[in-house]
Order: C-alpha cells, then structure tokens, then sequence
C-alpha cells in the first residue's frame, strides 16, 4: 500500500532522512523504531506531505503522493502528533470532528463518530466531549489526538509515539484496544516509537532507523533471531535483559 | 454649563461620525493588511515600518498636513476628473485618523498570528485543512485576543486624537476643548475631556464585551455588544447621510481660528450675512492659522478675518516693515488678488497685533516702556510666546532691529501664556494687543519704538467663488467695514474672556443691541462710550 522509494531529507547540512526505501502492505503495521534524532518523525511527516522531500518518491496504491492536492491526501490519512497538538479553541469533540467536517460529513453520522471514538479511546462521552483541552491530563489529550487521528475512517493511519505520555496500565490497555481495533477496521499503519515492548507488541513489521538510515527491516522474530548488526541485536537485547534485571531485583527482596 | 450641555448632541454626533468610521475604514484596512503580510516577511517589515512612522508624526500635525495634501491634491483631481476634494472639515480629519489607526491594528494582527503555536499551525495541515482554512479555523481564532487588544488600543487612540479634528474644520468634542481653553471657559473643556473619555471607555468596553463573548462563546453577550455597537454604526450612518443631503443647499462657510476674537468675529459675519441677505452660514471654529488661508485659497472656506501683518509676513515671507507703514494693507490687498484670487473685502478698524507685554508693576520698577528699553534686562529674562511666535518672522525682525536675546525662550499655549506672566513664571510675553486679558491681569504692552512689527490691521478675506457667485454676502460684509475699533474689539473679547458669555450671543449683541443677553456691568472696557455705531 505504501511505497518508500529512496527517500531523502535534508535540513540544511544535516541528512534527517538517507535514501530510505521501504513497503508497507496493506492492513500491516510497520513499526518505525530508532533513538531520538534518527529520524523517525521526519520520515512520517514526508508520508502525508507534511515536509516535502529532498529526493525520492512515496507512493500510495501505487500512486505517488504528490498526485492529489496535499490537503486531500491528509485528510485521507489520520496523523496522530508527537506534540498531540488539540486545538486549544476547540472542545474534545470538535478536535475530534475536524476532518470529517473539512470531507462534509453530515451533522449526525459527525456526531455519531465521535461518540463512539471517544469510547473507542475510554474517554466516556457524557464527560468529556464537551471538555476543553486544558481540562485533561497529558494521557486524556494523547487519547482525543488517536480518536482525532481514527475520525474520518481513514484507511492509513500515521502515528507519531501516540502513547507516549500515558502510565503503563492504561498504555497497556490502549496498546491492547488499538490491537483490536486495528485487526477489525483493517488499518495500514506506521507507527513510531524507541519503546522496544511496544514495538514487539504491535508490529507486522520493525523497520529499525539510525541516523537517518534504514538499519533493517523485518518482522519481530526475524529481528530478534538474525539482528543486521550490533546496534540492532543491542536494540532486541534490551527487554530480555530489563526483564532480567527485574526477576534478579524481585527475587532478592523478600 | 448648561449652555454648554446643548452642545454636547452635536458635537457627539460629531465626534461619532469620525471615530467610528475612522476605525472601521482603519479596520477594514488594517486586520487584512496584516493577516496578508503574515506569511511574508519582507511585506511585514515594509508595513510594519511605513505606519511606524505614520505613528511618529505627532497626531495633530498629521491631521493639519492633510490640509495642504488634500488641496493640492484636490487640485489635480479637480483637473483631470473635474471631482473637488474638500480640504479642510470632515475629509482630511477622517483621513489623518485612519492613518493613526492603522499600527495598533496591523502590528496586532501580525504578531497574533505569528505568535500560534507553530505546532498547531502543523496540526491544522495534518488534519487537512486548506490555507485559508486554516486561517479561518486556526490561526484567526488563537490570533484573536491579540488582535482584539489592537483594535480596543486604536480604539482609545482614535477617540482621544479625534479631538484634534477641531483645528482642520471638522466639529468634534475638541470643539469643547479648543475653544474653552481660549475663552477662559473651564466648564467647556471639562466636558469636552469628560465625554470623550467616557466615549472612549463605552466602546472600548463593547469592543471587550465582544471579544469576551466570543471567546467564552456566550451568545447573549455577542448579541448585545453586536446591538449596541450596531446601533451607534447605524446612527452615526443615519447622520453622515442626513449630513451629505444636507449639503446640497449652499452654505457660506465663515472661518474662526483658535483664539476669542475669531470666534466672535466669525459669527458676526455669519449672522451679518444671514440676516441681510438670508443664505445660510456655516461657521467652522477653531482653524489652525495656515488651515484657514489654505481653506480659504481652495475655496473651502468663504470668508474670514485674518491680519495685514500675518499675511505680510508669513504668507508673502516679507520681513521688513516698509516706511510707511499703511502701504502694508494695500499691498496684501493686492498680492492676494493676484497670487490666489482672494478678496480683501476691508478692514474691520482695529490692529491686532502682536506686542511684547510684561506686569504692569514689573515694568513700572524698571521703568519699561518700549521695546528698546527692554534690551538691556532681555539677558537676564524668560519670554514666552505662543506655539507659532518664535518661528514667525517678526520674531526675527524684533531680534535684528532691536538686539534682542533673552535668556530663555518658552513656546506654550496663548491660553497659558498670560497665566504664566501673570503668576510671575515668566517675565515677557507674545501678547496680541486686543486681547482683554492685557487689561485684566493688568500688564502693559511695549511700545514697538522702532516699528520692526508691521501693522495688523483685521482684515476680512473671501474666496473668489463667494465674490462671484454671492456678491450681496459680500455686500453685507461690506457694512462691517470699518465699525470695529481696538477698544470694541477688547471690551467684546472681555465679554467672552471674563463675564462667560457666549461669543454667538456677545457677536448678535452687537449687531442687534435690542435683543442682547443682558451684558454685565462689570465688563472691563464696557464705561467707554464706544457702543457699536448703527449699521446701516
Ligand atoms: N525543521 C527542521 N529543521 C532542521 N533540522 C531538523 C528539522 N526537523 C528535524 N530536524 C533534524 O533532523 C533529525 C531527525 O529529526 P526527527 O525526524 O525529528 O527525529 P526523531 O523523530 O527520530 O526523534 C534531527 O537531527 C533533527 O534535529
Ligand atoms: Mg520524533
């Protein structure tokens, strides 16, 4: 579905993005995991034209991005932003309907979605649909910017560390509904993060970033059985060995 | 007070009528200038920097260069598309305070949008919005309290400099304040200073009262600040078209600079005109000095009295004084026709002049009675004159003749100046010779002994179009010739200056002693036996 054909970024001197070339097959997610700075945001941002690209091409179906006014190309993919960005003149639910108001939905099936997104996310819609943004904790925004992302049906969904902000029980328990919903709706997504777990968890497929350039790519097993070089088997080795240090901590203390 | 209060419904409409749309013109200029230089750096400065300066230029020199700029404008204009642009009254006053408007509102509109979190501004792209819908949708509204701080901020401004329309023929609430600072008539100002605070603080609050609404989305508060700011829109509206109808009927406009002599004497001549001939007058006070001339020059202006000696020197730029002294008047008389097709109808029979005066007692210590005996103590005196004095050439002519250098000179108003003297702040003032204060605050003029100030003979002007197309006004003023001697001319200024009356009803005393308000006794020059000849 998504076709990452040499893709290049440069700001300036500094190469963000170095001839990435990759395939993303329709109702996969491709998790994009790297350290902070290796590019990660960059290379999503080029997707739905959000930077232009230096070189290289994305193609979409294969049709290249660049096909379709940009405006129409995002609001048929769903972004959801590192920074979560609510527009902070808007209510939960009108951040929410954004986009399918911009594709002319009608007022009732806008209202009707949502509802039942703001479920989709927890966030029980009696009480929070009204809200201000100001008026929720980090976690509760990150929430409305996935149901803002997921609003307008789209079928490619861009995620930039949606769950970043959130307290391990309740990012487990998004990671597992976003799973589900996922499976259900048939979502292509690419989905970034440097949080290994989460990556093992969710992904089809790991591309694996650094500086700018694509280390590897594969599924989580092929990952973690043939790691490219040293700094991916280090990347695959942390969660076992986390894991490690946990058991060793608690079978000490009594 | 209460005489004063009959004004206020005029000069409020008035004052409305330029505020008002001064600040939507402003607006509607402004807030898309802005939001169209947003994204545009270089455009940005460019605007930014043109009305700063704007903003620089002090507000009431603004509004007079209009004055000159339109005429000369209004020149070509006549010419190439036979349209006549008025040069002084509402047009140039509305102009000069859309200009002011201006920076508030533009710098607002540019660092409210330049100031949206550029994060967000992302967001609006990535959620799909097109530019103008993210201006729309994003930009506009997180700019919006910024923008509405701009507006209520030109706002103030706007009503507060709109009091300086008053100089460049267009009545406001200065009207008030100009005119009550030269007729000692302190109730005046303070109602001028009142209503337009107050002016200001009701549609700064409605502006606030909106921009609340809007962002707390109370409609109830959108609908009454809407309904009350639409309501002064549509008055305001209602008059400037009942105005423009209005105009369709002929007027003889009579000029008035800022001081109590003009006022009386512009409204001599109107009542003089209307209740001999019939056509109706429009007296505009409160002139700058070069605005009525210029008025008057592009026939803006019908009539008004100016003086020999200010033609002589800051019109034709003469500095001497001729030997004799009377060819002054018949060569003004004369460089007028010729140069701007200006009539001198005459003089009225008095000198107004300018004079260096001091305390009686002062003077009286050093036994000063001439300029040339002031020579000697200049060194170690203050002089004050008026805001023109110092730049005028009969300055410069005073200082070369005699070898004048004082040791301080102080440019204030004329309402102050005579206070100034009086209370001992300064030791020599710029006075005018009819000026009833002389009298009252008891000082005494110098005798220019060595003639280096030329006559000033009050003399009464009028526009070519007035002489041709109105000659029997001119015939009516014709009558006032001659009829106005020093002595009348101060014991009417000290009716206004000092017993409070109005100059209208001291002007139709005048004319018509039957029906005068009952003038008091103790007006200064009023045992005189100089009651005003009978006209015919
Ligand atoms: N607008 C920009 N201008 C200049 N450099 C940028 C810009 N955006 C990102 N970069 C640089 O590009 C590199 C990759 O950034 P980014 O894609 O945000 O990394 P990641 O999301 O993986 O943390 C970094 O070195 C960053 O400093
Ligand atoms: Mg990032």
């Amino acid at each position: 579905m998504i076709e990452l054909v040499q893709l290049t970024k440069q700001f300036g001197e500094t190469t963000a993005v170095d001839q990435l070339s990759l395939t993303v097959a329709r109702g996969e997610l491709l998790v994009l995991l790297g350290g902070s700075g290796c590019g990660k945001t960059t290379t999503l941002k080029m997707i739905n034209r959000l930077i232009e690209p230096s070189a290289g091409e994305i193609l979409i179906d294969g049709r290249s991005a660049t096909a379709i006014p940009a405006y129409e190309l995002r609001r048929r993919i769903g972004y959801c932003f590192q920074q979560v960005g609510l527009f902070p003149h808007m209510t939960v639910g009108e951040n929410i309907a954004i986009t399918p108001a911009l594709l002319g939905w009608d007022r009732d099936r806008v209202a009707a979605r949502v509802e039942t997104l703001l479920e989709l996310v927890e966030l029980p819609p009696a009480t929070f649909r009204d809200r201000w943004p100001r008026e929720l904790s980090g976690g509760q925004q990150q929430r409305v910017g996935v149901a803002r992302a997921l609003a307008a049906e789209p079928e490619l969904l861009l995620l930039d560390e949606p769950f970043g902000a959130l307290d391990p029980l309740t990012r487990d328990r998004l990671q597992q509904s976003f799973r589900t919903i996922r499976a259900q709706l048939g979502l292509t997504a690419v989905f970034v993060t440097h949080d290994m777990v989460e990556a093992l968890i969710l992904a089809d497929q790991i591309a694996v970033m650094h500086d700018g350039r694509l280390v590897q790519l594969g599924t989580p097993s092929e990952l973690m059985q043939h790691p490219a070089d040293d700094y991916v088997r280090e990347l695959m080795a942390t969660p076992l060995r986390q894991a490690e240090t946990v058991e060793a901590l608690t079978r000490e203390s009594p | 007070m209460s005489e004063q209060l009959t004004l206020l419904p005029g000069y409020l409409t008035a004052h409305l009528q330029l505020a008002l749309v001064a600040l939507l013109i402003g607006a509607g200029f402004s807030i898309p200038m802005g939001i169209w230089v947003a994204g545009r750096p270089r455009a940005q400065r460019g605007a930014l920097a043109l009305a700063s300066v704007i903003q620089t230029i002090p507000s009431l020199a603004l509004l007079a260069m209009m004055v000159p700029t339109l005429a000369a404008v209004g020149a070509v204009t006549a010419r190439l598309f036979g349209l006549e642009l008025t040069s002084i009254g509402y047009l140039p006053a509305i102009i000069g305070l859309t200009l002011y408007s201006i920076l508030p509102m533009l710098r607002n509109t540019v660092t409210g949008i330049a100031g949206v979190d550029p994060a967000l501004v992302e967001a609006a792209r990535g959620v799909g919005m097109t530019p103008r819908q993210r201006l729309r949708l994003v930009q506009l509204p997180l700019a919006l309290p910024v923008i509405v701080a701009g507006i209520r901020t030109a706002t103030v401004w706007v009503v507060g400099i709109a009091t300086l329309s008053t100089p460049v023929g267009a009545a406001s609430l200065g009207n008030y304040i100009f005119s009550g600072l030269q007729t000692r008539n302190f109730a005046a100002v303070m109602v001028g200073c009142v209503a337009a605070a107050t002016l200001a603080l009701i549609l700064d609050g409605l502006v606030h009262m909106l921009e609340i609404g809007a962002q707390e989305r109370r409609r109830s508060l959108i609908a009454t600040a809407l309904t009350l700011l639409g309501g002064l829109y549509a008055y305001t509206g209602v008059t400037l078209a009942a105005d423009w109808l209005d105009r369709g009927q002929p007027r003889v406009a009579i000029g008035a600079k800022t001081f109590t002599e003009q006022y009386i004497l512009s409204e001599l001549m109107a009542f003089q005109i209307e209740r001999t001939t019939g056509l109706a007058t429009e007296v505009v006070q409160s002139l700058g000095s070069t605005v009525a001339f210029d008025a008057l020059r592009a026939g803006a202006l019908d009539v008004y009295v100016d003086y020999s000696g200010t033609i002589w020197a800051t019109i034709m730029e003469r500095d001497r004084v001729p030997e004799d002294p009377s060819a002054v008047l018949t060569e003004v008389g004369e460089y007028l026709a010729r140069e701007h097709g200006i009539t001198m109808v005459g003089a009225l029979g008095f000198e107004n002049a300018y004079a260096l005066a001091m305390r009686n007692d002062h003077a009286e210590r050093l036994h000063l009675n001439s300029i040339s005996a002031l020579v000697p103590h200049a060194g170690s005196f203050i002089i004050a004159g008026d805001y023109e004095f110092f730049g005028r050439p009969e300055w410069r002519g005073l200082q070369e003749t005699y070898g004048l250098d004082f040791a301080e000179q102080r440019s204030m108003d004329s309402s102050l100046m005579y206070q100034a003297v009086a209370g001992h702040q300064v030791d020599v003032i710029s006075a005018f010779s009819t000026d009833g204060r002389i009298a009252a605050l008891e000082l005494r003029v110098l005798e220019d002994d060595r003639g280096a100030i030329p006559p000033y003979d009050a003399i009464i002007l009028a526009s070519g179009r007035l002489v041709e197309e109105a000659p029997q006004a001119v015939q009516a003023l014709k009558a006032l010739l001659g009829t106005i001697d020093a002595a009348t001319m101060r014991r009417l200024n000290g009716t206004v200056d000092q017993d409070g009356k109005s100059p209208r009803a001291v002007a139709r005393g005048f004319l018509e002693p039957s029906t005068a308000p009952h003038t008091s006794r103790s007006a200064p020059a009023d045992t005189s036996g100089s009651a005003p000849p009978p006209l015919p």
